[in-house]
Formats: C-alpha cells, sequence, structure tokens
C-alpha cells in the first residue's frame, strides 16, 4: 500500500489541478474581474520579467548563430545560417526559454506569495470576508501571466534574431542580403504562431501550476520553501514535456 | 443559533474531534477552552465553513453549511466576521485598506461611506488616525484591534475569535477583553471565542465550553467552570498537570 502511497499522492495532486482550472474558467466568464489587480499583476509579471527574458533571448540567438555558422561553414551553406537561427528562435527556443525563466522568476514568487499567505492564514481571512480566493488572488495571476507570455515571447524571438543577424554579419562575416533574405524566405507566419500559442499555453501552465503550489502550501518556512521550489521543478518540467507533444501537434495543425 | 451535531475530524491518523454536540443561542456570549492542539480553533473554523467535517452537522439559523459548495458558503459568511490568531491582516495594504477590504468588495457602497465606516470601525477598537499605517508598523495588540475592526466594519451577526489574547502582555490582552465585550454589547452579536487563557475566559464568557479529547467535556457558567470538583476541568483550570503525563 505504502508503495503506491506517492502514485494516489499525484493522483489527487492532478485532480485538484483540474478543480482549480475549473474554477479559474469558471470565475474568469462568470465573476467580476478586478482590472487594477489584472494590471498590477501585469505589471510584476510583463514589466518586470523583460530584463531576463531580453538576455536569454540575445544570448541564445547568438550562440545558435554562431554554432550554425560553425557547421554550414563547412558545406559552404553560410548564408543559411539565420534561416535556422530564426525558425528555431521562433518556433521552440523563444517560447521554452522565456517559458523556462519565467518560471523561474514569476513561478516561484507567485507560490512563496500565496503560500505565504496561506500559512499566515491570510487566504483564510479573505474566505471569511466572503472572498473566493480564486477570484481574487488566482485569476488576475492567470490572467497577466496569460497575456504577458506571448508579448514577452515576441521581445525574446526578435531580440535573439537581431543579435544573431548582428553577429552573423559583423564577426562571422557572412554577405548581409543572401543571410536576409534566406532568413526571410524560409521562416514563415506559422513560425511565428507556433512559438506565440506555445508560449500563451506555457503562460497558463506557470500561472496554474504554482498558484497550485502556494494554495495547497504545508505549514511553515519549510512548506513555503518546498511549494516554491516545487513550483519551479513542475512548471519547468511540464513546459518541456508539453512543447515536444505541441510541437508535432502544431505541426500538422499549422503545417510548420 | 449555532449547532454543532456529532462533529468529526481527522488529520490523517490523528482525530481531533471526536462527535462534538454542542448549541450557541443568538446573542449569548460563549468561550471555548481546551488545551493547546485539543481542536478548539479547529471546531470555530467548522462554524464558519472554513474547514470540511469528516461527518457531522453544522447548523447555522437552521441551515446545514456542511453539504454547501464554497461560493455557497461565501453568501453564509457575511453574517460572520472573525479575529484569527494571528490577526491575519492583508500585509500588503494599509490599515484602512484591511479595514475596508468586505465592503470594497461588495462594490455597492461609495467610497466616501467606506471611508467613514472605516474610520468609525477604527474608532470603536481605539486606533483612530491608524488608516495609513501598515501592519508592519503596528504591535500585536494593535494588530489584534485591525483585525477585530476589519470583521465588525460590515456588521456581521456572529463574531468569532480564534485565541484573541495569546501572544500578548496582560494589559494588552485585558484590553482586547474589554474590547470584547464591549463590541458584543453594542452590536448585538452573537460571540464565540476559543482560548486556553482562564482569565480571559472568565472575563468574555457568560457561559464556558470545555473541549476534552474531541468531545465537549463540561460546559458550564464562570463560576461554575472555576468552581468545578471534576479533575479535568479543575487541573485546567488551575493549570496542573496530570501526574501521569510525563513530559520528559
Amino acid at each position: 500500500m505504502n508503495r503506491l502511497g506517492w502514485l494516489s499522492e499525484w493522483m489527487e495532486g492532478l485532480g485538484q489541478l483540474t478543480l482549480l482550472a475549473r474554477e479559474i474558467v469558471f470565475s474568469l466568464f462568470t465573476k467580476r474581474l478586478s482590472w487594477r489587480q489584472v494590471l498590477y499583476q501585469i505589471y510584476f509579471i510583463g514589466i518586470k520579467s523583460q530584463s531576463v527574458v531580453l538576455i536569454t533571448g540575445a544570448f541564445t540567438g547568438m550562440v545558435m548563430a554562431a554554432q550554425t555558422y560553425f557547421q554550414f561553414h563547412k558545406v559552404r551553406m553560410d548564408t543559411a545560417t539565420m534561416a535556422v537561427v530564426s525558425v528555431s528562435m521562433c518556433s521552440e527556443l523563444g517560447p521554452v526559454l522565456t517559458g523556462l525563466m519565467v518560471a523561474g522568476r514569476v513561478g516561484a514568487a507567485l507560490a512563496a506569495e500565496l503560500g505565504t499567505m496561506r500559512v499566515t492564514e491570510q487566504i483564510d481571512a479573505l474566505r471569511t470576508l466572503a472572498t473566493h480566493p480564486v477570484d481574487y488572488l488566482v485569476v488576475p495571476r492567470m490572467l497577466a501571466t496569460l497575456l504577458s507570455m506571448p508579448v514577452l515571447t515576441a521581445a525574446s524571438i526578435s531580440i535573439g534574431i537581431a543579435a544573431g543577424y548582428v553577429i552573423g554579419t559583423t564577426y562571422l562575416d557572412i554577405e548581409p542580403a543572401y543571410l536576409w533574405h534566406n532568413m526571410v524566405k524560409y521562416t514563415l507566419p506559422e513560425h511565428v504562431a507556433e512559438g506565440l500559442i506555445k508560449s500563451f499555453i506555457y503562460g497558463g501552465i506557470i500561472a496554474l501550476i504554482s498558484c497550485y503550489k502556494g494554495l495547497t502550501c504545508r505549514e511553515g518556512a519549510e512548506g513555503v520553501g518546498r511549494a516554491t521550489t516545487e513550483a519551479v521543478v513542475f512548471s519547468a518540467i511540464t513546459i518541456l514535456i508539453s512543447n515536444f507533444f505541441l510541437t508535432l501537434t502544431l505541426n500538422r495543425v499549422l503545417g510548420t | 443559533m449555532i449547532e454543532v451535531r456529532d462533529l468529526h475530524k481527522s488529520f490523517g491518523r490523528q482525530r481531533v474531534l471526536n462527535g462534538v454536540n454542542l448549541q450557541i443561542q443568538t446573542g449569548e456570549r460563549v468561550v471555548i477552552i481546551g488545551r493547546s492542539g485539543g481542536g478548539k480553533s479547529v471546531l470555530l473554523k467548522h462554524f464558519i465553513g472554513l474547514l470540511p467535517p469528516d461527518s457531522g452537522q453544522v447548523l447555522i439559523d437552521g441551515q446545514d453549511i456542511v453539504p454547501m459548495t464554497e461560493r455557497q458558503l461565501l453568501q453564509v459568511r457575511l453574517m460572520f466576521g472573525m479575529l484569527f490568531q494571528s490577526a491575519a491582516l492583508f500585509d500588503s495594504m494599509s490599515v484602512a485598506e484591511n479595514v475596508g477590504f468586505a465592503l470594497r468588495r461588495q462594490r455597492t457602497v461609495p467610497a466616501e461611506e467606506i471611508r467613514a465606516k472605516v474610520a468609525e470601525a477604527l474608532g470603536m477598537v481605539g486606533l483612530e488616525g491608524t488608516e495609513e499605517k501598515k501592519p508592519a508598523e503596528l504591535s500585536g495588540g494593535m494588530r489584534k484591534r485591525v483585525g477585530l475592526a476589519r470583521a465588525i466594519v460590515y456588521r456581521p451577526r456572529i463574531l468569532l475569535y480564534d485565541e484573541p489574547t495569546t501572544g500578548l502582555d496582560p494589559i494588552a490582552a485585558d484590553s482586547i477583553d474589554q474590547l470584547i465585550v464591549r463590541i458584543s454589547e453594542k452590536l448585538n452579536t452573537t460571540s464565540v471565542a476559543v482560548t486556553h487563557d482562564m482569565r480571559s475566559a472568565g472575563r468574555i464568557g457568560k457561559r464556558i465550553f470545555m473541549l476534552h479529547e474531541g468531545r465537549i467535556h463540561t460546559v458550564g457558567t464562570p463560576e461554575e467552570i472555576f468552581s468545578s470538583s471534576d479533575p479535568i476541568v479543575s487541573r485546567f483550570v488551575n493549570g496542573v498537570a496530570d501526574p501521569k503525563e510525563h513530559v520528559f
């Protein structure tokens, strides 16, 4: 029985996560939203995450350009370098790396904030004041993450491509006109759409898992620490696993 | 009226409530006493639906709240105000925002009226002019007072106090006790406090319930409880440990 304990605990967690998702959807469509709260969360989740996401995007674009060039140069395909960088940034690296960085920065903060509120009885206090924690705490955070992630991803993709292009045309000395031509030729709107759809879904994953971990946090400082760690780890793993299935599905749907 | 019928609650293998039965009449001021970790706060949280029982009924004015969903419970909770052990103030908000929270959430009360009601509630707990302070700037006693102002600002019919004097010095504890009595008389509310502080219990309660081993062991007036010859009650009132209970 004990050997299967972890399985039943895992299944119970999955069930509770589903119930939380249902409650969020219900609240989103039936309860009046506090836009002030949503805007504050957009500021914290979206605007405050910009620097970390832009640095990640820029250096990923540059290293991707350099590595692709080193390999392509051997077969004299130098001018295809940015086509590879661009498609990879749009459909995979942009959304996944933004998702991972936001999971680390925002996921941890959400779980720690809600977890602390839970252990200091502030969430119970909300409930006694006739306020559903999902309406007041979870929905604004979910909405802000959903809205911020595609914008952050678009910024990460743009700066990654721009940085890769600069490295390609300066340090690697590739012919700019052909580099640009091939990049534009092989990067389709579908690739951009794929990245933005993925980022929207990753936003939902991060907010759902992190809020769930915070709301179900165990007592004490150890409980908050554990909830925070689990929020980041589970969000990151879920993003990486779902990315594989999303790539296969979106490839079929969008024809990328 | 609050009525609890055969209430059971366990956390894992630990049985906390083991068939609690009690009735609290409208307008009554009662105290539930018992040892730390004995389930007093757990029982109090069942009155307002913050915890679901394993079995049993909790009737508020004859209506069983146990089968209700969280959203149905939100309506029932408008009848209640609760002061938490740690005061549970929202630390990101000012005192005024904390106290006016429930009124702001109703969205029907104009801002000017909210300001006036917040000032009135703060006046009732003796904290006039603290509206702009943050909870971190307040002492333990002041935090409890703000918690109480937040609980009474929307004029609930039932007030619940979870260990209202725990962690306070004797003078601050006495002033909180006096405040609880004064507010219950002024607002004509039903008041239920849980505590293990016998001085506080004697000052607040007109009737005292003693919770022991998950059940209501004794009910009586403060005089009856303080002069009880029951060994369990007497030991608790006088703070004498059971000789069989080995600490070390």
